[in-house]
């Protein structure tokens, strides 16, 4: 095993883990139809960054805070469903990006679509540490109010939490996330990352410390497991991570309580 | 004359340039049960958002100082599957093992409760859940948006029942919300109908009356001889 694999195990293991635990959040359809297709909008970042040589995470968190933006202006301006606006905003991104995509050169269109964390670099890994911490740290301090919140606004807001702050905090880590996980997933699917192992660690659950660090847990073993599938098979670790998530996902089923 | 605790005068509520409120003025004093009475839309529950500060308002709101307000919200649709134990639902809000605990009991539930999920449970304990949860740190005003009556399976107390009780054991003052007339009738002791604006108010048996009934539900005279009916 060379140097190189252990800091993709590390990088891999770090995005996995904290978007899982950010995802233990989105349970509530808002939460879920927003934050979810935010992660779209990583796409035209992502080829931006591809064909003008930038770094990719760069690219896909300057589309998703731009798009971001963008929805949060259009709801104020129209007042349609935020629901709405984020899936007009992630459905022009894709079209964007799918115009950017550099059809000619195939390596560079498969990093796009699914990733390639063999290019990750040393300073890659201990930004992607830095970031993962800080945001796993960050929600985990405001994570009672953020449940709150999701449990019942009116109750969070008698309690004097200011939710919309609240929410953009959430929203902005799962932007960073999101934006971190295009090295392992590309810009198609990042959303996986963050939804399967709250998926699966619900299965099993009783309680809310149970469900968040589990789905912390399973984003960390499947980023391993689907590392080290992809490692043997050379097929892009990306989707061998997303595939191992959702075998978890099964076996979850099997396994569910009651 | 008993002390005030809340004064609202020429209370004017407008979101997104729609008046849900006008000129309501009213007075509660300590120990009072007071219900906001009125149809569906009346502004009851803004009434009550408006109070704790959610929604921004016109006209004076006057709270007695250093007051603590408790709010049980309307029995929200709650994520039912949501993994979160009753304890982790109370932790939520204190770290004090033995407030909650002593919160549970006062709302007939004991300690092996804590341990159940908050989504398996029936709505009318999730109900009294709501209240055991706002009266932590112990508040001198309940504010109730719309108890539901429903009787609990084994035939325990009425949610009216508890707060009864609450209100001697605790000494509090009740203001709650109700489309309910016989609520009004038998816990209250001061009524304010609103229908977005006030129609009237006053002791419940000198204010109630067919005239003021079809004043407050507009032409929906029938809900008031069906109310008799029963």
């Amino acid at each position: 095993m060379s140097v190189n694999f252990f800091s993709i195990l590390i990088t891999g293991i770090f995005i996995g883990g904290v978007a899982g635990y950010l995802g233990s959040l989105m349970i509530t359809k808002k939460m879920g139809l927003v934050g979810g297709p935010l992660g779209h909008l990583a796409l035209p970042g992502v080829a931006l960054a591809l064909v003008y040589h930038f770094n990719v995470f760069l690219g896909a968190l300057l589309t998703i805070i731009l798009g971001g933006i963008l929805i949060w202006l259009l709801e104020i301006k129209t007042k349609a469903p935020m629901e709405a606006l984020t899936g007009l905003v992630f459905a022009t991104g894709v079209a964007l990006g799918f115009l950017i995509l550099p059809f000619s050169n195939e390596h560079q269109l498969e990093e796009a679509l699914v990733g390639d964390i063999t290019k990750i670099s040393f300073s890659d890994m201990i930004l992607v540490i830095i970031l993962s911490t800080l945001i796993f740290l960050i929600i985990k301090k405001i994570y009672p109010k953020l449940l709150l919140a999701e449990i019942c606004e009116d109750l969070a807001k008698a309690e004097g939490i200011n939710v919309k702050k609240y929410n953009f905090i959430y929203l902005f880590s799962v932007a960073i996330i999101v934006a971190q996980t295009v090295r392992l997933v590309g810009g198609l699917l990042p959303v996986a990352l963050i939804v399967i192992p709250a998926l699966t660690a619900k299965n099993f659950s009783k309680s809310s410390f149970q469900y968040s660090f589990g789905s912390l847990v399973f984003g960390a073993i499947s980023a391993t497991l689907g590392i080290f599938l992809s490692q043997m098979t050379k097929y892009p670790a990306g989707l061998l991570i997303i595939l191992s998530g959702f075998l978890f996902f099964l076996l979850s089923i099997i396994f569910k309580k009651n | 004359m008993k002390e005030k605790i809340l004064k609202i005068k020429n209370l004017t509520v407008e979101i997104d340039r729609e008046k849900l409120i006008c000129n309501l003025s009213f007075e509660v004093e300590k120990g009072q049960v007071a219900t906001i009475l009125g149809p569906n839309g009346a502004g009851k529950t803004v009434l009550l958002k408006t109070l704790i500060g959610i929604f921004p308002h016109k006209g004076e709101i006057w709270w007695k100082p250093k007051i603590k307000i408790g709010y049980v919200p309307q029995r929200v649709p709650f994520v039912k599957d949501f993994p979160i134990s009753i304890e982790e639902f109370f932790k939520l809000k204190t770290k004090d093992e033995k407030e909650i605990k002593e919160v549970l009991k006062l709302v007939g539930f004991d300690e092996s409760f804590l341990k159940k999920n908050l989504g398996e449970i029936s709505s009318g304990q999730y109900q009294r859940i709501l209240v055991a949860w706002t009266l932590i740190g112990n508040p001198d005003v309940l504010l109730f948006d719309e108890p539901t009556t429903g009787i609990d399976i084994s035939g325990e107390e009425t949610i009216y029942q508890l707060l009864e009780r609450l209100k001697k054991e605790k000494n509090l003052t009740i203001l709650l919300v109700t489309h309910d007339l016989s609520v009004v009738f038998k816990f209250s002791d001061y009524v304010i109908c609103l229908n977005k604006c006030p129609v009237c108010q006053g002791e419940p048996k000198e204010v109630i009356s067919p005239e003021t009934l079809s004043k407050l539900y507009g032409q929906e005279i029938k809900f008031y001889e069906h109310y008799h009916e029963r």
